[in-house]
């Protein structure tokens, strides 16, 4: 009993902390990457390419004057940040990161904590995710903000439906509402995958799950919740410091969060794309060794004079980093860390992409699409998917 | 440890209860309703239904109190004046009431027997499988009938929204 | 605006600006909401009324032309040509012709640089962030060469009465060629972006409509008018400049919605293209200032000039009484005469597309308020 509570604490720090820091870093890739789609360099002072930027970000929040305005509904307007933040946090309880692993002679899963109704407890902590907004906007007593969570309210609503379904349709092929069995059930490789694997390949419960997801976390193209051009700054416009930084935050972590269920529900989790034995253990060495080589020769041609000892030392930690994932002791679970962080990074390089990219759609093609597409779209597949499951046993 | 939980969120669904009825503002009251299915869904849990308690939070907490929410915030209701109670709710409501609850807690206690009382972690059969089996076995008939009457309720929204547009 | 609708009771007023993202400067729209769905608008303006008018009557003739470039500021040579036009006219002189090509060379460069911004701020108001940074990128190719040939690169003062002041800077021809090599694979670029993406044109299409009768009845010009199918452009209607000489087309389209308006301008672009190739090309030695007095002193009598400014005519309608200063200067402004029509293409519509039209309108504060 008393190691089991050690052990919880000792996770919950170390997911937590490393959630964090993910949310402030994720900041920084997303500015960074659209920066680079719209040909400009993006945060670039604060430390080499601004990699301290995230750090004077939140120097900047704390310490900025937390304004509340005389208009609000008092008790609502604090709650509100705090409930956002919250909810978009508490997710990341259930999701397994990885294996089980031996550490100093204790065997512990790198999960916080292993519910069998994994999945409902995601879905259950998202659907009432939406009280964080609907009520800032609300307290908020401004008609921009009101105007943000009515649109909030109303877009959750309908796209939780597509995005229960195409979750369904995974969960019939793996049997299981666990998110750990989920995983277990999809080992062995790319074919194995929910998204690949036969007799019907759920590619387009994919698709919907990810499109719902980009209306769920209030991403471009559905984010009209806090469409800067129409309604200045939506729901949360009347919030400031770290405040506005909680909203900011739980935004993040909510695209973090169901980055995680689309890799766990659809790409096989942690699972090597291609079985070890051949070599599946190399890839991270073989990018990570790439990438330490390109900027070691940046850094002996530099563009630029400044880039003369960041590039050697960017390209040295590469290659040391490389170097780390060769040793065997740690290959156990770092090779599935690698896989799982790979799965979720690429799905959060697509929010990130799709956000340089595509115009805003508006709030009755919004619902149209929710109600006229996805949602009979997400309904076909589960009843086909469960024809076909039903078929085969 | 179980016991301790329960008394906590009993008296945290309780107390929200009692502010659904007192506050005067409609947001207020339906927060309030929020946390009671909060409160709910965690005493489901203790009980060991979880497929009820997740569907709990979902259906109840996650869309139908914001579709609540989301009605009172589009027709901008405020709080209501408080005035205007008949004297005679003052003075005959409290003891109506606590006799009401009285009575209520006699029937159950009568009712129910005393093995039949809860015992938290004694039920094991609330998972997704053990509901879904127990929906489409036993509960069969029940089960059809409800879901032919939402599919009523829902053509009967469609029909009267279409009449309210032309 | 109507007073009451049959919804009052979720009737909601909203004051969209002075301060606000999407209404291109100090414009302030009071919308009534039902919902999302627009009942009604009132344009509040003047917030940037400077009194440009009045201060030409307090102003010598050459000395009130720099003061025209910061009416349409985006467009800053269009308002300086039109000014220039109308006392040229006033005083009988001409621009000599290698003026006259140098002065479109220009005029349609600015154009460009003025539909750029008009582009990428109106696909930062549908919510695509990503156009306005090529956008400006090709823009700032427009304004170095503004620079470089005036020392300016918004409000440029680039024209003078009669003429120009500066001779071309070394490497004009070559530079403005490069560009015109350079921009139109850039417009394709923008297009590949946008013109057949699903959302795109989804937001814009069948928004904010303005047939060609409504058009005539607001008095709206430019690329707006065109949209409606109306085939109306000052430089084929009546020629200045030298416009005739030149071989373009004018791009017209039917359904007179944003969605057409957008592929107008779009088109727009290209074609100013052709004209400085072919005002580059034949380019005649030879003078740069017609006859004009050191002192301007016009004749007693009146004049009015409009041009195909990019957002629609602008016209000047000059007055003197004979002394060194204007005795009237009135405008014409596009965008002023364009924004009467906005309550007429939201009515009805959602907020979003508020932000689309005003967006499509193309309206430059600066000239609605003068």
């Amino acid at each position: 009993m008393d190691s089991f509570i050690v052990i919880s604490v000792v996770k919950a720090v170390v997911v937590f902390g490393a959630l964090l820091t993910a949310l402030a870093y994720l900041q920084w890739v997303e500015r960074k990457v659209i920066a680079h789609i719209q040909v400009r360099p993006g945060p670039y002072r604060v430390g080499p390419h601004g990699l301290l930027q995230p750090v004077a970000d939140i120097v900047k929040l704390i310490t900025k004057e937390d304004l509340s305005p005389p208009f609000v509904n008092k008790t609502l307007y604090l709650a509100a940040p705090f409930l956002a933040m919250t909810l978009a946090l508490m997710s990341i309880c259930v999701i397994p990161f990885g294996p089980a692993i031996r550490v100093g002679g204790v065997q512990t899963w790198m999960q916080l904590t292993d519910l069998n109704i994994g999945v409902l407890f995601v879905l259950a902590v998202s659907s009432i995710g939406v009280y964080g907004i609907a009520l800032a906007g609300w307290s908020s007593n401004n008609k921009y903000a009101l105007l943000g969570s009515l649109r909030s309210s109303a877009q959750m609503i309908s796209y939780e439906l597509p995005l229960s379904l195409a979750i369904a349709s995974p969960l019939l092929l793996s049997n299981t509402l666990s998110l750990r069995l989920l995983v277990d059930s999809q080992a062995g490789g790319a074919w194995r995958w929910n998204a690949l694997r036969g007799p019907f390949p759920q590619i387009f419960a994919f698709v919907i799950f990810l499109i719902a997801a980009f209306a769920e976390c209030n991403r471009v193209p559905f984010d009209l919740p806090e469409a800067e051009n129409e309604l200045v700054a939506g729901f949360h416009t009347e919030y400031s410091s770290m405040k506005f930084a909680s909203f900011f935050m739980s935004e993040y972590a909510n695209m973090i969060t169901v980055s995680c269920m689309a890799t766990l529900l659809f790409l096989g989790g942690w699972d090597a794309p291609w079985p070890a034995r051949y070599g599946s253990s190399l890839v991270p060495t073989v990018l990570l060794a790439g990438a330490g080589l390109m900027a070691l020769y940046h850094g002996i041609h530099p563009w630029r004079r400044r880039d003369r000892y960041s590039l050697p030392a960017a390209g040295a930690v590469f290659l040391l980093a490389a170097a780390v994932f060769l040793l065997p002791a740690v290959q156990s679970w770092l090779m599935p860390l690698f896989w799982f962080g790979a799965k979720v990074g690429s799905i959060l390089f697509a929010f990130m992409w799709v956000r340089g990219t595509l115009p805003r759609l508006r709030y009755d093609q919004l619902m149209g699409f929710a109600w006229k597409y996805l949602f009979p779209a997400a309904m076909l597949n589960l009843l086909l998917t469960g024809f076909l499951v039903a078929w085969g046993s | 440890m179980d016991v301790v939980i329960f008394l906590i969120f009993a008296i945290i669904a309780v107390a929200c209860a009692i502010n659904v009825v007192v506050q005067t503002h409609p947001i207020s009251s339906a927060i309030s309703l929020v946390g009671v299915m909060g409160s709910l869904a965690v005493i489901y849990l203790l009980l060991g239904a979880e497929f009820i308690a997740a569907a709990q939070v979902i259906v109840y907490a996650g869309a139908i109190m914001v579709l609540f929410v989301f009605v009172i915030m589009l027709l901008n209701a405020g709080a209501e004046a408080t005035k205007g109670r008949a004297p005679m709710a003052h003075l005959l409501g409290p003891p109506l009431l606590a006799a009401f609850l009285g009575i209520l807690a006699f029937v159950v206690r009568r009712l129910f027997p005393r093995e039949y009382t809860a015992h938290f972690g004694g039920f094991t059969h609330g998972t997704a499988k053990d509901v879904g089996r127990a929906l489409f076995t036993t509960y069969l008939l029940p089960f059809e009938a409800a879901s032919v009457l939402i599919l009523i309720a829902i053509i009967g929204a469609v029909v009267l929204a279409r009449k309210e547009m032309d | 605006m109507p007073d009451s609708t049959f919804l009052d009771s979720t009737e909601l007023v909203l004051n969209m600006g002075p301060q606000h993202p999407s209404t291109h400067g100090v414009l302030r729209v009071i919308l009534k909401l039902d919902g999302e769905k627009v009942m009604g608008t009132s344009c509040v303006i003047g917030y940037l009324h400077r009194g440009v008018e009045k201060i030409a009557e307090n102003r010598t003739w050459a000395q009130f032309n720099p003061y025209v470039d910061r009416m349409d500021y985006v467009a800053a040579v269009s308002n300086g040509l039109g000014y220039c036009l109308a006392v040229e006219k006033l005083l009988g002189v001409e621009a000599p012709p290698r003026a006259q090509a140098v002065r479109v060379i220009l005029t349609e460069l600015n154009r460009i640089a003025s539909h750029l911004v008009w582009l990428g701020t109106h696909a930062l108001d549908i919510g695509a962030i990503t156009p306005v940074f090529y956008c400006f990128r090709e823009r700032e190719e427009a304004l170095n060469i503004f620079e470089k040939y005036c020392g300016a690169r918004l409000t440029t003062h680039a024209f003078r009465i009669g003429g120009l002041l500066y001779e071309t800077y070394d490497g004009f021809e070559r530079e403005v060629k490069a560009f015109c090599k350079m921009f139109p694979p850039k417009v394709d670029e923008y297009e590949e972006l946008l013109t057949n993406n699903r959302i795109w044109a989804g937001r814009l299409k069948n928004v904010g409509v303005l047939t060609a009768d409504e058009c005539k009845e607001y008095g709206v010009t430019g690329p707006v008018l065109r949209a409606a199918g109306v085939k109306w452009d000052l430089r084929k209607a009546q020629p200045y400049s030298g416009y005739e000489k030149y071989d373009f087309e004018i791009p017209t389209r039917e359904n007179g919605d944003t969605y057409d308006r957008y592929i107008v301008r779009m088109r727009e672009m290209r074609q100013a293209v052709r004209i400085i190739e072919q005002a580059v090309e034949g380019m005649p030695e030879g003078p740069i200032m017609g006859k004009v007095p050191k002192v301007i002193k016009p004749p007693v009598g009146e004049a009015y000039v409009s041009i195909e400014a990019p957002k629609g005519e602008l016209g000047y309608y000059v007055v003197s009484d004979g002394s060194v200063q204007p005795y009237r200067v009135r405008v014409r402004p596009p965008s002023f005469v364009n924004l009467q029509a906005l309550d007429r293409m939201v009515r009805g519509g959602l907020v979003a597309d508020v932000v689309a039209v005003i967006g499509t309108l193309d309206i430059v504060l600066g000239e609605v308020d003068r």
